[in-house]
């Protein structure tokens, strides 16, 4: 079993990183969630994260897209020091972000959702006075994004609380791969799902990779992870324990550095 | 091609009762309850009293209408957001009783009527700033406002009401007999500012803005939209047509008085939940409440003329209310 433990926290950010954080630090209170946490994700790759809970995940995911603040350390866009004070910083930078929630409006249809905050006006004197919406501009835009992702199927007018597990889990995803990511953070996007749904979701983030978009896949479906992930950072005690290839581990492992069993037993 | 499985639970629901079919149905037209509901009131109202039906009878309905639907469309977006507004009756009314104050006081009725929007709008929009930024619950801010601005108005107004003269402040009250019905320029009034926001809601990006923050704030925050502006714009905005509330209330009765409206916060709930608007945010159309704001006034008139004790009138009121907000939880339920 190969591992790139980086306990010294290098400052030095490997070429081809396209997001990065070095020495994070989070207090909340009593509970120290993060305490000098690193963070490598690669151009084009799927990174799962995975940790047990109370690890400190959630608080390195919202770090990096900018939910969270963290106390110390430092975030890096392909190499260059960044600060992420707000959500919403990170969508010029092409980091598209699904939370576990899905971050969905339901009374909304997909269109409308795809285009929230970000909605286009007609040219004409009705979009410029009375601010009448382009909906045939947004639906073309948004029937092409489902397509490229092989989502041809679902409905663009329905409003998304009336669809499936898996289709709202895709509307969502193709909702933070709108307008140019090349970066797709997902907080456990199979957790509510089906078997068969899932199956769908995880093509869907294989085909998102292999457009060149680049993955962090937070999970705690191992086996899933195992599957899927090119690397998998795993998380412990608030910092990154170890990155490891899943073809040169096996699922016993993985669970023992996320225990810290097999630091025991070694 | 990948296939996204549909619901599974759709297909496996094939023996559902005939019941919940017509209530998918239903569910499916949201406007289709709400007007089969005025028609049938419209119909049973006709048999029951010769007079319900009457050009002077159907102008007094309008006319009682007018207010009502025009607070009932502020109410309208303000539920969107999941608010509540107890204050818009006690808004107007302060409204009303500024500008008559003014005018009989030598002001310009223009100017007046100017003042008291401003007001109107100043008052809701302070609403708005609480709700939005102090993120205090909007029943208790318009409960605390309503308070405030009912004693503020006794204090204006000696706890009298002030009679004014026919002028441009009572201008919405004029009009034209079509076919022996008085059509005041209220009622143009009232139809315009109901396409204006039935537009703003369907078709622009403020109007989404609105459906977003009403049925998931965080959702709408991460997806850069702002939260808190289009709180404050949405109280900001129902000022305005309660502003213009109490310039139709001057139109139809020509003074201002502060024990005027009491019931007219529940009223327009009731119009608005009638209207098939959630009462929970996020879902709705503006062309609802104007249905349940017939509704609300059919119901009264309809109940007056059939003889039927005020008292029983509430009683069927409140439970309208409460079987209309059941039947949204019902179908809330089953649809999530």
């Amino acid at each position: 079993m190969s591992r790139e433990i980086d306990m010294t926290s290098s400052p030095a950010i490997p070429a081809g990183t396209i997001l990065a954080a070095r020495a994070l630090t989070k207090t909340y209170g009593a509970v120290e969630a993060m305490r000098g946490a690193d963070f490598d994700l690669r151009q084009g790759e799927i990174l799962a994260v995975v940790g047990d809970n109370g690890a400190g995940k959630s608080t390195l995911i919202k770090s990096l897209t900018g939910a969270t603040v963290p106390d110390s350390g430092q975030i890096y866009i392909d190499g260059i020091p960044v600060r992420l004070t707000d959500p919403t910083q990170i969508l010029g930078a092409g980091i598209g972000v699904v939370h576990q929630d899905l971050a969905l409006s339901g009374e909304l249809d997909l269109v409308s959702n795809l285009f929230l905050g970000r909605e286009i006006r007609k040219p004409s004197f009705s979009g410029r006075v009375l601010r009448t919406l382009d909906r045939a501009a947004m639906a073309n835009v948004a029937g092409e994004q489902l397509a490229r992702l092989g989502l041809g199927n679902v409905s663009l007018t329905t409003p998304v609380r009336k669809l499936s597990g898996g289709q709202r889990q895709a509307v969502a995803i193709a909702r933070g791969m709108a307008f140019g990511a090349r970066v797709l953070v997902l907080d456990e996007p199979t957790a509510a799902l089906g078997v068969r749904e899932t199956a769908v979701v995880i093509d869907l983030i294989r085909r998102i990779r292999d457009n060149g978009v680049s993955v962090a896949l937070i999970s705690h479906n191992l086996p899933q992870v195992l599957e899927i992930a090119d690397r998998i950072h795993i998380h412990r005690h608030g910092r990154r324990a170890a990155v490891v290839a899943p073809a040169e581990t096996t699922l016993r492992e993985v669970v023992g550095v996320m225990t810290g069993i097999d630091e025991i037993a070694a | 091609m990948l296939v996204v499985p549909a619901r599974p639970d759709v297909a496996a629901k094939a023996d559902e009762s005939r019941l919940a079919a017509w209530g998918k149905s239903l569910r499916g037209h949201p406007l289709v309850g709400p007007a089969l509901a005025l028609l049938l009131l419209i119909i049973v109202f006709s048999f029951a009293s010769d007079r319900f039906l009457t050009a002077t009878n159907v102008s007094l309905v309008l006319q009682q209408t007018l207010v009502l639907g025009m607070l009932a469309l502020g109410q309208t977006l303000i539920i969107l957001t999941a608010g509540v507004d107890l204050a818009l009756g006690a808004i107007t009314v302060l409204a009303t009783i500024l500008a008559a104050k003014l005018a009989v006081g030598g002001v310009p009725e223009e100017l007046a009527l100017l003042l008291a929007v401003t007001l109107a709008i100043t008052a809701s929009t302070l609403n708005g700033w609480l709700v939005a930024k102090v993120r205090l619950p909007p029943f208790i801010v318009t409960l605390g406002a309503f308070t405030v601005l009912t004693a503020v108005s006794y204090l204006l107004s000696g706890s009298r009401s002030q009679t004014i003269p026919k002028g441009f402040l009572t201008l919405l009250g004029q009009g034209v007999s079509i076919g022996g019905v008085f059509v005041s320029w209220g009622i143009p009034t009232l139809l315009a500012a109901y396409a204006l926001f039935a537009h703003i809601l369907g078709n622009t990006a403020w109007g989404k803005h609105i459906y977003a923050v009403g049925d998931n704030p965080d959702a709408a925050r991460v997806a850069g939209v702002r939260v808190e502006r289009t709180l404050i714009g949405v109280y900001a905005v129902a000022g305005l047509l309660y502003g213009v509330g109490a310039w139709l209330s001057l139109g139809r009765i020509p003074s201002a008085d502060p024990n005027a409206m009491a019931n007219i916060a529940l009223q327009s709930i009731t119009a608005v939940v009638l209207g098939g608007t959630s009462f929970f945010g996020g879902r709705g159309k503006v062309l609802g409440t104007l249905i349940g704001a017939l509704i609300v006034g059919v119901l009264r008139n309809g109940l007056t003329l059939a003889g039927i004790d005020s008292l029983f009138q509430d009683i069927i009121t409140g439970i309208l209310i409460v079987a209309t907000v059941s039947l949204d939880q019902y179908s809330r339920r089953r649809s999530t």
